[in-house]
């Protein structure tokens, strides 16, 4: 990771976009491998409204970078990594802002060439392993199927690298698993069947959404130490979506903590546990059980996150949080710098600098 | 995947009570209908002695539980009796026949899937836009007109009109039967496919949503290869059921057809059958016609199974 850019969330924009994602370009020092900029998603309504779900969100990810987006449900972390994988559920679509992978930006890309990235380049891991396989297509026909398209392999090819791929994710007896179908096998085989699929074209960054959220913790550990030695055998980035804070400690080192369709802080992950410097992150750690302090009283945010059609004005949290002040409902505070390296969007930030662990 | 097959032979096992529920069902439904066979043979100018000499000849005569007995007892000899009409044993008639109908309807349901697979996906894509709305309206169109209408129209428009097609018969050599039969069965798969396209259409959105699908796009499958590969196996599961039931109205359909397109299949057997109270040739068309209809049920569970690896209806069976 070069020193220069490991700032998670970057408010001035980055490199010359129209170039192509060459392996060289990648490879340069400073230039983030995945930026999203000031990034909106949302549904375009008949009669010209919008309704934005996901507002103005940035980050980049360096090459090697492991990433972590936490929120809760509905705060937009799933669409923001969808965006980038090109697979937003109808009507749901970008509405402004760019994603660029390699300098270049996906959302301007001809259909095709992105459709060319997808597997060797990028490639996404799903919530769950079940829906998210073919039911009636073997798992090694599966696995095979990015390497016959992007790599040019005979199907017998193939199904080797299948089995190889099965294999270097730890599935025991390969061979004959490959003829398995998906409903044949656990829930862990088959997340690492989802795994082995998406590393199966030597990717460069590895998007992940909740892949462990339907596993057993057992089994969750073993698929999180999975993905760790995958990414860090072969220097892949990791963007892992997920609402489970014990999961970003284990396997990421940046953080950015999604509300309401905006990103409310950022930073080392180690940082932000250590001390959070908003009001919405903070209320998450007090209220996750932590092993390590099993006496701790753990204390709920109350309320409900905001309807995304109905945000109030100023800060989205503002209704919630117990550090509110007057101008905290006029206006949106913007994600600024609080510390090296740590962004927080709350005005009141300079009152958060209580120490946690 | 043989394995799952396993519940075939029960399964054949089971439709021995179903055919012989169906022999007394078609048997004493026959024997309902209005008309003397005597009569109709000999003509309204024949006396009342010749038609009772006749009746005794046939055993008409006898109480009509002793007819079944008689008809159960030769259809364990493998006989279903000479035709009333055609002084010929009935099986012959049948079987020369039966060929001709099965290819009308294997002609009928390929022509309904090459109709309703591209229309069903063409709407699929694009649901609520002017494509779905055509389609739509297609499949209104097709299930609001009657079968015998859309194949007199076929007649008058591509047999009369524009002279493409013959507007009857079946045709002299093998390589004519399908150019024959191109007009009834066309009119068959307009029939069916409005049922088969609605189906595929709904399951084909549902697919076209799912995680699996997402995934394979993630891989970079787009267009063709998407569909062939992800979206149309699964879409086809809940629709091969669909087709096997209606596979079943089909053969009701196919009989009045027949008529209309002066084919010489089990519909036409059937109908004149019936016209001359041919009782031994309409039980064995019936017979014959719901053993079709039980065949086309173990057929539809076979490809089912063959098609969802998950079904397992073998060990169902068992429990």
């Amino acid at each position: 990771m070069s020193q220069g850019s490991s700032d998670v969330i970057s408010s001035t924009g980055i490199a010359p976009a129209d170039e192509p994602a060459s392996t060289a370009e990648l490879s340069r020092g400073g230039v983030p491998l995945l930026s999203v900029q000031d990034l909106s998603i949302g549904v375009r309504l008949p009669g010209g409204r919008t309704v934005s779900i996901v507002e103005g969100v940035s980050f980049d990810v360096d090459p090697g970078q492991r990433m972590g987006i936490v929120g809760e449900s509905g705060s937009g972390k799933s669409l923001t990594l969808r965006a980038v994988a090109g697979l937003l559920p109808k009507p749901v679509e970008v509405l402004s802002g760019r994603v660029e992978y390699g300098g270049t930006d996906l959302l301007t890309m001809p259909a095709k060439r992105r459709r060319a990235l997808m597997g060797p380049e990028i490639a996404m891991i799903f919530q769950e392993p079940m829906s998210a396989l073919n039911p009636v297509m073997r798992v090694g026909d599966q696995i095979a199927e990015g390497p016959r398209r992007h790599l040019g392999l005979s199907a017998k090819e193939a199904g080797e690298l299948a089995v190889s791929m099965m294999a270097r994710t730890g599935i025991p007896d390969p061979v004959r698993r490959a003829r398995a179908y998906p409903h044949e096998l656990s829930g862990g085989l088959r997340q690492r069947i989802m795994i082995a699929m998406a590393v199966s074209c030597g990717p460069r960054l590895l998007l992940c959404d909740e892949p462990t959220t339907a596993l057993d913790v057992t089994v969750q550990l073993q698929v999180l130490r999975l993905l760790e030695r995958l990414c860090a055998d072969t220097g892949t980035s990791l963007v892992f979506v997920t609402h489970d804070l014990a999961v970003v400690n284990q396997t990421c080192s940046e953080l950015a903590v999604m509300y309401a369709g905006n990103i409310v802080e950022s930073g080392r992950v180690k940082e932000v546990f250590r001390q959070p410097r908003h009001p919405y992150t903070r209320g998450l750690l007090e209220s996750a059980p932590d092993f390590d302090r099993p006496d701790r009283e753990l204390v709920p945010i109350p309320g409900f996150p905001p309807n995304v059609a109905d945000r109030p004005s100023g800060c989205p949290f503002a209704p919630r949080c117990g550090y509110v002040r007057d101008h905290c409902r006029q206006s949106m505070p913007p994600l600024a710098e609080v510390a090296p390296g740590r962004q927080a969007a709350c005005f009141e930030s300079s009152r958060l600098t209580e120490v946690l662990a | 995947m043989l394995d799952r097959l396993r519940f075939v032979p029960a399964r054949l096992l089971q439709s021995v009570p179903v055919v012989f529920g169906v022999t007394v069902v078609v048997f004493f439904m026959v024997h309902l209908l209005p008309g003397n066979p005597a009569l109709t043979i000999l003509g309204q100018t024949a006396t009342p002695d010749r038609v009772a000499a006749l009746n005794t000849q046939l055993g008409l005569d006898k109480p009509l539980v002793d007819q079944y007995f008689i008809f159960l007892g030769r259809l364990f000899r493998g006989s279903l009796g000479d035709s009333l009409t055609y002084q010929r044993p009935v099986l012959e008639l049948v079987l020369q026949a039966i060929p001709i109908t099965l290819s009308l309807l294997v002609f009928a349901l390929v022509l309904s899937l090459v109709i309703s697979v591209p229309l069903a996906a063409l709407a699929a894509t694009a649901p609520g836009r002017g494509r779905d709305l055509a389609v739509r309206v297609f499949t209104l169109l097709g299930q609001g007109m009657p079968q015998f209408w859309v194949g007199i129209m076929l007649i008058l428009l591509l047999g009369v009109k524009l002279r493409l097609f013959p507007v009857g018969g079946y045709g002299m050599t093998f390589g004519e039967h399908p150019y024959y039969l191109f007009l009834p069965a066309l009119t068959l798969a307009i029939a069916m496919s409005p049922t088969t396209i609605r189906s595929l259409r709904a399951s084909t959105i549902n697919v076209l949503g799912s995680d699996y699908v997402g995934t394979a796009r993630s891989k970079g499958a787009a267009g063709v290869s998407l569909f062939r590969g992800h979206v149309l196996r699964n879409a086809a599961i809940p629709t091969v059921s669909i087709i096997g039931v209606n596979l079943g109205y089909l053969v009701g359909g196919s009989l009045v057809i027949e008529k209309v397109f002066a084919i010489p299949g089990l519909g036409s057997l059937m109908i004149n059958a019936i016209f001359t109270r041919d009782f031994p040739t309409i039980q064995a068309v019936a017979l014959f016609v719901a053993l079709f209809v039980i065949v086309v049920g173990i057929l539809t569970d076979v490809v089912y199974t063959l098609i969802d690896p998950r079904v397992d209806l073998s060990s169902k069976e068992r429990a």
